[in-house]
């Protein structure tokens, strides 16, 4: 069946309705092969997942092609769910047919022979779907595709109102009025800061390198080449560096008991995050709804729109599924038809990388953000500036040395510190790649 | 005729005995023997990328030798994890079988009140595992959350932080005290009440006082136990894993390879090199065996000359 799957908009059947059709079929032999229905032919797919909601999406799916029937696997987040992958293909059984990945790891999950090139199976409109800077994760060795995107985590910033309106302070449009406003901040009241540097959120420092145009990975003709300690990307540690130095941003990690409390009493009065983020505030701290409003990212250069990803998902078909072009189909509807996507935003509160499609299912603000109106229209605007950005086949690594230079470089507050913290990365992002036999550009 | 049936029935025995001892073997082999000779498989091999190394064909296996070893060993991070290790060991080790020590005697001695209640009390940190323990003291170490940060402030003084790069180990090291001490001290206080009261009656009668009783008498019975107690404690401060784990998103002052075992958990489910991780778990589990028998070699000669006197 390898073109689309015919949809029937007068009858659709439920999945339990398919089910017990293909049963009653495969039972009784003899009126199977009359080839009055192709019931006993339903395809079967595994989709491993972690995103909230996404079996009333798959259920829309399922009731609209009887034919390719997708079963849900509920997997943990992020690094858990890519292990576990790479353990079942190596293993050589029990990898799905269908996975969701976060962009930083296809090129890892590539280079394990765990995802397949699905470019010939492609709609020649589905790339159309998705901004230059965001297709061009997914897209690597030239037109080879690996992936279609689900979400992304395009950077803005979050700031609370009511604590800008009590000491006067304007919404800076300028990392220079970012540090001006955070230093403000700091003298009108030494408990509160504007944001803080964590060390162990490596994806964040990625976007804001990615932002001032760092690509830490590059693809020169056959090779890699590694790029961490870039000088845009040093312009971004000494930019947080100096403000550790000088005191008026926190360096705390993120995402800690000590972390929630302070979104909750106020003294982190800031947040450079993602498009996700009204999810995390209402999560970690619900008491505070309403007073955050969320602007575009502070710019290195008065009036650019430029920002970079934090996070954000993709749909990858398995290299050993043996449904490639079914896979394809129901990853295309997903995340490019207006049902799929809408559906993505409603049913699983994704902000999706395809913005067109996502335009009428984002007309309303996240509950969170009800006075803020426009939070999606601006969301959407801020996603068309993402800069190209190529992740290598050893992010993990890059990842787990910023952890531990970053670590240190955080202990020791100096501007200098953090720049030298680029260095160690990347002197041991090259180590690793030549060590696992890259001839390195 | 009785002679053979004798025998027959010998050699049913026998063979039962086989099938007594077969799940046991099974399950040896299959989850021990197998496992581990396939990490030592695993750690000479390792795998090669071809050009950019993508898709099929970009990685192949190959022989390594002890290559993977020698990079292990030559691995600063490796050498500064068992150096902390150490550190941890000489804090841990010492610290929390004098504090079993010492309530396992002060449980013995007759004026002991409330004996069960108490013995419950300092058993209680072992039953709590390791994953919630270390949770509980991140609330409690952590400044913002932290309880003891919150009365030091309200009462115009200031407690450090802990989970500063220069206290962090200690912070590592109270979480295995708290939980360890009540287990051990079971296992001294148990020892102690199998030592025969008639050395008592006897030590008293020659004028020795309680104290005296505890430290001439009843610490060089149970010796053994001491020894024994002090052998898994350096094998479990050489695994130490999921307490600096679980602090780590809490602080910038632990690595992601603050232990020997960090080290290996990363280079296997972060970096996807089960070669490495399966060369530096051969040389743990050689090091957990030459440090174990190794004490217990040093302190044999007093050990078990005291139970054979």
């Amino acid at each position: 069946m390898p073109s689309a799957p015919p949809r029937r908009p007068g009858r659709q059947l439920s999945r339990r309705t398919v089910l017990a059709a293909g049963a009653a079929l495969a039972g009784t032999a003899g009126l199977a092969s009359c080839g009055t229905s192709s019931g006993s032919d339903v395809i079967r797919l595994t989709f491993w997942t972690w995103a909230p909601g996404i079996e009333d999406v798959v259920a829309l799916w399922n009731a609209q092609n009887p034919d390719v029937q997708v079963d849900v696997s509920r997997q943990d987040a992020g690094d858990a769910a890519v292990t576990k992958l790479l353990t079942a293909v190596r293993a050589g059984n029990g990898a799905p047919d269908l996975v969701q990945a976060e962009y930083q790891a296809i090129t890892s999950l590539v280079s394990a022979n765990a995802v397949a090139d699905i470019s010939a199976d492609l709609a020649p409109s589905t790339a159309g779907h998705f901004a230059e800077g965001i297709w061009s994760s997914v897209q690597l060795q030239g037109d080879s595709v690996y992936a279609i995107p689900q979400d992304t985590g395009p950077l803005q910033f979050y700031y609370r109102a009511d604590i800008f309106e009590q000491h006067g302070l304007g919404v800076p449009t300028t990392w220079d009025e970012y540090a001006e406003t955070a230093r403000a901040l700091h003298s009108a009241d030494p408990s509160l800061y504007l944001g803080t540097f964590s060390s162990t959120d490596p994806g964040l420092f990625m976007g804001l390198a990615q932002q001032a145009g760092a690509s830490w990975w590059q693809i020169a003709g056959d090779r890699w080449k590694v790029d961490v300690d870039s000088e845009p990307a040093r312009r971004v540690a000494e930019f947080w560096g100096g403000l550790v130095e000088e005191g008026v941003i926190a360096r705390d990690p993120m995402y800690t008991p000590q972390w929630n409390a302070a979104l909750n009493n106020g003294t982190q009065a800031g947040w450079v995050s993602a498009a996700w983020a009204p999810g995390v505030l209402a999560g970690n701290a619900g008491s505070t709804a309403g007073s955050w409003r969320m602007a575009t990212l502070p710019q290195w250069e008065a009036g650019e729109t430029a920002t970079g990803n934090w996070g954000g998902s993709t749909t990858a078909v398995t290299v050993g599924s043996p449904h490639r072009a079914q896979a394809v189909r129901f990853a295309e509807w997903m995340n490019t038809s207006a049902d799929g996507v809408r559906a993505l935003v409603e049913k699983s509160g994704v902000f999706p990388a395809d913005q067109a499609g996502a335009a009428e299912a984002l007309s309303a603000p996240p509950e969170f953000f009800a006075d803020q109106p426009d939070f999606y229209e601006l969301s959407t605007s801020n996603a068309e500036g993402v800069r190209p950005l190529t992740f290598g086949p050893n992010v993990n690594v890059a990842y787990s040395i910023f952890n531990d230079a970053f670590g240190t470089a955080t202990q020791r507050s100096t501007a200098a510190a953090f720049v030298d913290a680029l260095a160690t990365i990347q002197a041991g992002t090259v180590a690793d790649l030549e060590n696992q036999g890259y001839d390195l550009a | 005729m009785s002679s053979t049936n004798a025998s027959t029935l010998r050699r049913r025995t026998d063979r039962f005995g086989y099938v007594f001892v077969a799940p046991a073997a099974v399950c040896f082999l299959a989850f021990l023997a197998i496992p581990i000779l396939y990490a030592l498989y695993v750690s000479v091999r390792r795998e090669q990328v071809v050009g950019l190394g993508l898709g099929e064909g970009g990685r192949h296996q190959e022989w390594a030798g002890l290559r993977n070893y020698a990079q292990v060993l030559a691995d600063p991070e490796f050498l500064g994890s068992a150096g902390r290790v150490l550190l941890y060991g000489l804090v841990l080790v010492p610290v929390m079988l004098g504090l079993a020590l010492l309530f396992a005697l002060l449980l013995d001695s007759k004026r002991a009140r409330l004996r069960r209640i108490a013995r419950i009390t300092i058993f209680l940190p072992y039953a709590v595992p390791a994953v919630i323990s270390s949770l509980l003291w991140g609330f409690l170490y952590l400044p913002g959350t932290s309880p003891f940060h919150f009365v030091a402030d309200a009462l115009g003084g200031s407690l450090p932080d802990v989970l500063s790069p220069q206290l962090v180990l200690l912070a590592i090291a109270n979480i295995g005290i708290w939980g360890g001490t009540g287990f051990n001290m079971v296992v001294l206080y148990t020892s102690l009440r199998s030592v025969p009261g008639e050395l008592y009656e006897a030590a008293t009668l020659d004028g020795c006082s309680e104290l005296q009783i505890a430290l001439r008498v009843k610490v060089p019975m149970i010796l053994p136990s001491l020894i024994m107690t002090c052998v898994f404690s350096i094998i479990a401060t050489l695994q130490v894993f999921a307490e600096p784990m679980l602090l780590r998103p809490l602080t910038s002052s632990i690595s992601t390879t603050w232990s020997p075992l960090m080290l290996i958990y990363k280079d296997a489910f972060t970096e996807n090199d089960i070669y490495s991780a399966s060369a530096g778990s051969v040389l743990v589990a050689l090091a957990t065996f030459v440090i174990s028998f190794g004490f217990l070699r040093l302190v044999r000669g007093q050990a078990f000359a005291q139970e054979e006197r």
